[in-house]
């Protein structure tokens, strides 16, 4: 919502002085290193200007320095909230390079580690919500919930939060004995919690109140500003990479995509943008429930030499992470070291229409917008 | 208080009768705050983040002494110890004053709050005006915080409370008007001996314009006290830490002592007025047990509004600033307007009350406070994340 600070004939009510505020590259709510310049007359932003890089770590041009396989430990720290995913788009572009074809198990761990790992990214995003909103106890409840998955993943990988699981050719471990009894155990215990979490903080009439109709991102301009992932599905446009340019196994899965339908508000207003991440980790948990059931046998991993040298060529790819289509571009001249690797991430995305968006909101609704778009920062720069 | 101070100036001529006073009320005074004031505050530090850590499925402090009790001395040392950062570019008096005044306001308060029917420091005529005029001046020591502090994010929080404070004076005021007409004296021990110990007497009973003053009162109060869904001034996802961000050791925690203090200052406030304060049935002639018994029931009812308060705090997220002056402006005003009509109203249409619409309104509170246990019974039924075995252990 906007504050009116002009007549009708455009004189000023109060002729106020504005003030510049810097939000970051240290602040509790930016979600990272990562700044803002905010003109703001009073609590009323005029704009509020993203200004990235704080977090840049050259991950695109190691990959052209340590190797085909050197580089999936990298990929983890693109995305660290879900670095499961980040893992399989690089043995994906990989894969296509080389010709490698993934056995249909490996496939299927990707497929739940990935899933695990977009919950896991989810709770975190909605727990972070609350709390930026000024509600604590969701967040450490969503914590609580994250810390089983972490649990599994760990049984599964060995870290709890840099997986360097995948592999070009498949996983690099098979998943551990009583492995999908637990995942099993787990997702009953969790679906009932995401309930639990409607109660506790989505039908919360101030959470409502705050989020509603606020920064609300039309259909048009998600698209136009290149929105992905929830944050474009927030604003009804029914686009999910895993479904729609289907990749690994996706398509032998039964599940939903989710969209926003302004249930408070407009469509794409950020309490949509937060309510799409509850429904996609109820179809998140869908998947896995399906995964394991079909789960089938036989190896992990295909034969890949050590000395892997796709031949020249370049592919882009696109995986669905949490945080929407994350492209790689990658170029190959048949060395053993990728010539180019280009990431475009969800959050990069996102970062661009906050300066539309942020105008006559106040700056305690920027907080509310920055928690709407999932931003990480270290996603943001590489 | 003042015939003990009378025989000790009697017996040394020799000096100033003034003097005595002053010097005895010093004495007093300090006294009270060490004794009571820092350690209710601390304590309440202590609780509310055992409190907020049990509804948060955390543990909370649990390592100095039994069950962590004794966490908040061992704060309130480090803090003492820790240097005193006073950055490059504030305006010093005023930084290191605010803090001070932050402090003087709220223990001023507790000059006209009753303890038990003969523990107060000053039965003042005016008590409860006194008490909204001295709290006030908290608003006064964080604004020169946020106003020094030389930071865009510190004024923000600054002005906010001063908004905040301006605003809900108002509500709270008029909201104070019905207990105040229905005991005819704006003395604090006057308003608690107008009501008596069972809820029936209560002021909050009397009507429902004196039920709808009761919860106005509260809201009010949270949001004076800068407490969520209040807690604006010193939100930190937004503002970082508000007027406190430049602060740091026992400057800094002094702000904090004031926000747990007041918490306590609310929980009175809200029992006296309305809660029958420290009313116990008269169930002994022994003045020592009787005042016992008093301090302890006004203790645990303004320890009930404490709690309260925590979990409030622990359960809502936090309003916007225009939404909040919207409630202020928009709801809470006209309705306190209506309300001491209403009140006014009833007292001259039933001058001595009505038992039977007493009765009928405690019956309904109470049958609301067992539908709510009901309700937070079934969610920690439901809850049951007993499943799992203990959470720490994960899925194995």
């Amino acid at each position: 919502m906007s504050l009116e600070l002009e007549f009708d004939d455009g004189r000023e009510v109060f002729a106020t002085e504005e003030m510049t505020l810097n939000m970051g590259p240290q602040h509790p709510s930016t979600h990272g290193v990562l700044r803002f310049i905010i003109r703001a007359d009073g609590e009323v932003m005029r704009s509020a200007k993203a200004d990235v890089g704080y977090l840049h770590r050259s991950i695109e041009k190691i990959a052209e320095k340590v190797g085909w396989h050197g580089f999936m430990p990298y990929t983890d720290r693109v995305d660290y909230v879900a670095a499961m995913t980040t893992n399989q788009a690089w043995a994906i572009a990989a894969e296509a390079l080389g010709g490698v074809t993934v056995p249909r198990r490996g496939e299927y761990c990707r497929v739940i580690a990935a899933e695990l790992g977009r919950i896991c990214s989810h709770l975190l995003a909605a727990g972070a919500m609350g709390m930026d909103i000024g509600a604590i106890t969701p967040f450490t409840h969503a914590v609580r919930e994250r810390e089983l998955i972490n649990d599994l993943l760990e049984e599964l990988c060995g870290a709890r939060l840099t997986f360097n699981y995948m592999r070009i050719g498949g996983v690099a471990w098979d998943l551990p004995p009583g492995f999908d009894a637990k995942v099993l155990r787990f997702l009953n215990h969790f679906e009932p919690y995401v309930d639990e979490l409607d109660d506790l903080l989505s039908n919360n009439k101030i959470y409502i109140e705050r989020l509603a109709n606020v920064a609300v991102v039309s259909r048009e301009r998600a698209i136009a500003y290149c929105l992905v992932g929830p944050n474009l599905r927030a604003s009804g446009v029914r686009y999910d990479i895993r479904k729609h340019l289907p990749y690994s196994v996706y398509p032998e899965f039964d599940f939903e995509v989710p969209i926003g339908t302004g249930r408070h508000g407009s469509v794409g207003d950020c309490w949509d943008r937060y309510i799409v991440r509850l429904d996609e980790m109820r179809q998140s948990a869908r998947i896995l429930r399906q995964a394991l059931e079909g789960l089938p046998e036989g190896p992990v991993i295909a034969k890949v030499p050590r000395n892997y040298k796709p031949a020249a060529g370049e592919v882009h790819v696109h995986v669905e992470t949490p945080r929407g289509d994350q492209s790689w571009y990658v170029v190959a001249d048949g060395t053993e070291y990728p010539y180019r690797v280009h990431i475009r991430t969800g959050s990069f995305a996102a970062m661009s229409i906050i300066e539309e968006l942020s105008r006559g909101l106040m700056v305690a609704d920027l907080v509310a917008l920055i928690a709407s778009f999932d931003i990480v920062a270290p996603e943001v720069d590489r | 208080m003042r015939a003990y101070l009378d025989a000790v100036a009697a017996g040394y001529p020799s000096t100033s009768p003034a003097l005595v006073y002053l010097l005895g009320m010093l004495a007093f005074g300090a006294l009270v705050v060490f004794v009571f004031i820092l350690p209710v505050a601390g304590i309440t530090s202590w609780v509310e983040r055992r409190v907020w850590a049990r509804i948060q499925s955390r543990i909370g402090p649990n390592r100095v002494g039994p069950g962590g009790f004794l966490q908040w001395l061992a704060d309130g040392l480090k803090n003492l110890l820790k240097e005193d950062v006073i950055p490059a570019a504030v305006d010093v008096p005023m930084f290191r004053l605010a803090p001070y005044v932050v402090v003087a306001g709220f223990c001023a308060a507790f000059v006209a709050l009753p303890f038990a029917g003969s523990l107060i420091i000053a039965d003042l005529n005016i008590g409860i005006l006194y008490i909204s005029a001295i709290t006030s001046l908290v608003v006064i020591g964080i604004l020169m915080a946020g106003w020094s502090s030389n930071n865009k994010w510190s004024m923000l929080g600054g002005i906010r409370s001063a908004t905040q404070i301006i605003c809900y004076e108002i509500p709270v005021g008029l909201s104070i008007f019905p207990a105040v007409l229905l005991s005819g004296t704006l003395s604090m021990q006057g308003i608690v001996a107008a009501q008596g110990w069972a809820p029936t007497s209560w002021h909050m009973f009397h009507s429902p314009f004196a039920f709808v003053a009761f919860v106005m009162f509260f809201v009010g109060a949270l949001a004076e006290g800068n407490r969520t869904p209040f807690d604006l001034p010193e939100a930190d996802s937004e503002l970082v830490a508000g007027f406190a961000t430049e602060y740091s050791g026992m400057r800094s925690l002094l702000f904090f002592l004031a926000e747990w203090g007041n918490l306590y200052v609310i929980g009175v406030l809200v029992s006296t007025l309305f809660m029958g304060g420290w009313q116990v049935p008269h169930f002994t002639d022994n003045a020592v047990v009787l005042t016992v018994a008093q301090f302890a029931t006004m203790f645990l009812k303004a320890y009930f509004w404490v709690f309260v308060a925590m979990w409030v705090r622990a359960t809502l997220p936090r309003v916007r600033v225009d939404q909040f002056m919207t409630l202020c402006w928009k709801y809470m005003v006209p309705i306190g307007l209506v309300n001491v009509i209403g009140a006014a109203t009833v007292m001259v249409l039933l001058p001595d009350g009505s038992i039977v619409l007493r009765l009928i309104m405690v019956t309904v509170a109470v049958a609301i406070l067992v539908q709510f246990a009901r309700r937070v019974l079934f969610h920690l039924h439901r809850a049951d994340y007993g499943r799992l075995g203990r959470i720490g252990e994960g899925a194995a």
